[in-house]
């Protein structure tokens, strides 16, 4: 008897269950998400930002011509949808990429958007309109478009200089808002108006940003949340305890370490925490214009001494990737095949072999047992770089450099490296997009304001081009691995791991995703919504 | 008295001048601007783009000119503007301004009507085990940061009661807004409390050592009477300025404080003004602490001649 009981309640649980499954799978209106923010941005303002505490709260007040789809945590061509565009066209040999609007669309103040919208912004981005970014980090993505021309309100154009089919890939990035013509730089630094899924509210320095939803939306049902509130916690021990105490729905994306993620899951068992990639490299910048680094044999001797493994496990338990400039596989696309890559120098398993190589190479350039060379390992005072250059220095000391760690405050950072006024330096590299182009491009061509080296080698430029302009996916990953090869070898900007962090959510959050390979990509929110 | 007062507020006067210039230069040594900050952010720089956004901000100027210009502007009211959030700075600076003021008022009452008391108790039962145990209370205030003290009240909270005070910032009444003050007050005001404590303990004393509380004991007046009539009157002196200097240092335990539990009070955003080095904020700003100050040095002195007849403010 006691057993048919058993069964009967198994049952109705199952049904229960199931019919709560159901319920919670259609998705509900309403909410305020509530969410801490790691720092407070210096504006609102996407296109003059390079960080993605910018993108995080601000990204959910725009729309894009393209975007990726928000719900598949990799980005990838294939993944590309419309937005502010109906549609899009390769036309005239692929130099030309046309786009269809979308009609009835309207900005946050009410004012109708246009072609014309879409025009001035790349305008501004490409420095050709009589307004000006106060800063325009990412004008290089835009070195192959001619112009852009509209026909008539309802289509667009970009006029390129070449093929170039990372374009889409660009502009499909939460980078790429369109801004309105009618607003000036400086009003989107302090009150941006998009055409997105939620309006600006108010954005209290050091304190909160608010965004509401906005009921004309041109995606029908979108957004599900009233609105979202960022609760500005630079204090990370506050902020991780804020959340554990429900005082707040998520965490900031990306923003809790492996470490802390056991802590989290330890006082609140119920969280949901993803770990990712997210497309930032750790790396070494070396100062190759002056003694001891102009030297090639004792650049390559400090990559050979590399213990990366040690490092992914110190600093992640393990949970880190190793590879190349472009973010390994599997969330990367253009990664090298492991093979490839343990080929290079200093990526093969024996790291006592490499070490031994590196030592005859120290040698040859006048160092050793009794003559150690002394340097300065730069980097920022924040622990996400303090941490990897005393590990850096560790290693190096088994090849005779003595390093002595120099802390720069993040305001002096920067000019300290541009003057090159530094020895070898401990930096991280975001990337926007899991594309070569964004890659390659910004951080080593010659004379690109983020080649912080001043690598300079016209044989790999010309690769840049070619891989840069090819068409077929499977020829470009060969050419992008094989300059990816070189750069390695070139010693030109040393990858030690990429990193990967993990995101908080209580269960009754839905929709979220976290993109695999990009920090930067992932905050329209308006498929997010609340179980509750 | 009042040609003493018209020479302290001169001396002050000066005072303020002198830190003004102080003020502008320290900040100006700081390597960095604004602007290298700003593309530090954005990882690169343009030179051109980087000269356009100095002039913009008007700090390509020789730095005289700049000062005038500051202090110019102070003088007639007016602030300028932030250069990171662009909003006028006397907007940014004075809803911030109530925040901390509550927090530095609650803390220094919880430290004087903490301290002040026990530093008695502590005294008047000299030797015995309570003294000790509120001097390992007192030694415990001045060891533990507030930092610390902070997380480890957050960190028992959430463990403990699975709750945790966040800041509310429009309390509707006096419970709420205790609530809200009340445990950073007492964070921050914990290591003043101990310093109260201590101080008055030893005043106090020194005090009850003295001939004439013996000659009130011998003519009947009561413990209550002896001490906090005859001894405390007298032995409060250094504990008023003890409070005095502790209100003027408060401002850096608050930093911390209001980091810890995330309380948008000015404290914490002069640390982040300086590291944008938003020279509007943090130099109209510190002028300010240093007006508060000033006057809270000068309010201690006055107390001075309330407390004690002896002192007289003639010459």
């Amino acid at each position: 008897m006691r057993s048919v009981w058993a069964l009967a309640a198994m049952a109705a649980l199952s049904v229960l269950t199931t019919s709560t499954t159901t319920l919670a799978g259609e998705p509900k209106q309403g909410g305020i998400l509530r969410m801490y923010h790691r720092d407070s941005p210096g504006n609102a303002s996407i296109h003059e930002g390079a960080t993605y505490s910018l993108n995080v709260p601000f990204m959910p007040v725009f729309n894009n011509l393209v975007i990726y789809k928000q719900d598949v945590a990799q980005n990838s061509m294939d993944t590309i949808v419309p937005e502010l565009a109906e549609s899009w066209a390769w036309v005239n040999d692929n130099k030309t990429l046309t786009f269809k609007l979308r009609q009835g669309v309207k900005w946050h103040d009410g004012k109708p958007f246009t072609s014309a919208d879409v025009k001035c912004t790349f305008d501004m981005l490409m420095g050709k309109s009589q307004q000006k970014f106060r800063q325009n980090p990412r004008k290089a993505w835009y070195n192959e478009v001619n112009d852009v021309t509209t026909n008539g309100d309802l289509e667009v154009s970009f006029n390129l200089k070449r093929p170039q089919p990372s374009l889409l890939a660009l502009l499909a990035s939460g980078y790429t808002p369109v801004y309105p013509c009618h607003v000036s730089p400086a009003e989107m630094r302090t009150h941006p108006i998009g055409t997105g899924p939620f309006k600006f509210v108010e954005f209290k320095a050091n304190e909160s940003i608010k965004l509401t939803r906005n009921p004309d939306y041109w995606r029908k049902g979108r957004p599900y949340l009233d609105g979202i509130e960022f609760t500005i916690i630079p204090n990370r021990s506050t902020a991780i305890l804020a959340f554990v105490a429900g005082k707040f729905d998520m965490t900031f994306p990306t923003e809790v370490s492996i470490p802390l993620l056991k802590d989290v899951k330890s006082q609140d068992p119920t969280a949901v925490c993803v770990v990712e990639p997210n497309n930032v490299s750790t790396n070494i910048i070396v100062n190759s214009t002056a003694p001891p680094f102009d030297n090639a044999d004792v650049r390559r001797a400090m990559a050979l001494a590399l213990d990366r493994k040690a490092f992914v496990d110190i600093l992640f338990e393990g949970q880190a990737d190793i590879g190349g400039t472009m973010e390994p596989a599997p969330a990367g696309l253009w990664a090298m095949p492991k093979d490839m890559l343990q080929s290079i120098p200093g990526y093969g398993p024996d790291v006592k072999a490499n070490r031994e190589e590196a030592k005859k190479l120290m040698q040859k350039a006048g160092y050793g047992p009794d003559k150690h060379l002394a340097v300065k390992v730069s980097t920022r005072n924040i622990p996400v770089y303090r941490d990897p250059a005393v590990i850096l220095i560790d290693q190096l000391k088994s090849i005779y450099i003595d390093g002595e760690l120099d802390v720069v405050e993040t305001a002096n950072w920067f000019p300290k490296v541009a003057r090159k006024d530094y020895m070898l330096g401990l930096n991280l590299t975001g990337n926007a997009v899991d594309d070569p182009d964004q890659s390659f491009y910004e951080n080593y061509s010659c004379g690109s304001e983020r080649n912080y080296t001043n690598y300079c080698n016209k044989e790999i430029e010309k690769l840049f081009d070619v891989q840069s302009q090819e068409t077929d996916i499977n020829k470009r990953k060969k050419l992008v691995w094989e300059i990816d090869k070189k750069l390695q070898e070139d010693v030109a900007r040393p990858i030690i791991f990429h990193a990967r962090t993990g995101t908080c959510w209580k269960p009754y959050v839905k929709g979220v995703t976290v993109m695999s390979n990009s920090s930067y990509n992932g905050y329209r929110y308006e498929d997010v919504w609340m179980d509750k | 008295m009042f040609a003493y007062l018209v020479r302290r507020l001169f001396l002050m006067l000066v005072t303020l001048f002198g830190i003004s210039i102080v003020i502008f230069f320290l900040l100006r040594i700081v390597p960095g601007n604004i602007v290298d900050i700003l593309f530090a952010a954005a990882g690169y720089v343009d030179p051109a783009d980087k000269a356009n956004l100095e002039k913009e901000l008007g700090i390509d100027q020789p730095l005289v000119v700049q000062y005038l210009h500051w202090i110019g502007g102070f003088l007639r009211g007016d602030f300028g503007y932030s250069y990171v959030s662009e909003k006028p700075a006397l907007q940014e600076i004075l809803p911030r301004i109530p925040i901390t003021a509550r927090l530095a008022g609650l803390a220094l009452l919880f430290s004087a009507s903490i301290g002040i008391p026990l530093g008695v108790i502590s005294a008047v039962k000299q030797g015995t085990k309570l003294d000790y145990g509120l001097r390992v209370v007192s030694l415990s205030g001045l060891s533990l940061p507030s930092f610390w003290l902070g997380l480890l009240i957050l960190t028992a909270s959430v463990a403990m009661f699975g709750q945790m005070p966040i800041f509310n910032p429009n309390p509707q009444t006096w419970l709420e807004a205790f609530a809200t003050y009340a445990v950073p007050a007492a964070a921050v005001g914990f290591r003043s409390a101990a310093l109260t404590m201590r101080i008055t303990r030893s005043s106090m004393l020194e005090v009850l050592r003295q001939d004439y509380i013996r000659t009130a004991r011998a003519k009947g007046a009561s413990d209550a009477a002896v001490n906090y009539h005859h001894a405390l009157k007298n032995a409060i002196l250094p504990v008023i300025t003890v409070i005095g200097i502790e209100a003027a240092f408060l401002i850096g335990g608050l930093i911390v404080t209001e980091t810890v539990f995330n309380i948008p009070g000015v404290a914490r955003f002069l640390v982040e003004a300086i590291r944008w080095r938003d020279y509007p904020i943090v130099q109209n700003l510190v002028m300010f602490i240093a007006v508060v100050v000033v006057f809270a040095n000068f309010t201690v002195d006055m107390l001075y001649a309330v407390f004690d007849p002896r002192i007289r403010f003639t010459d």
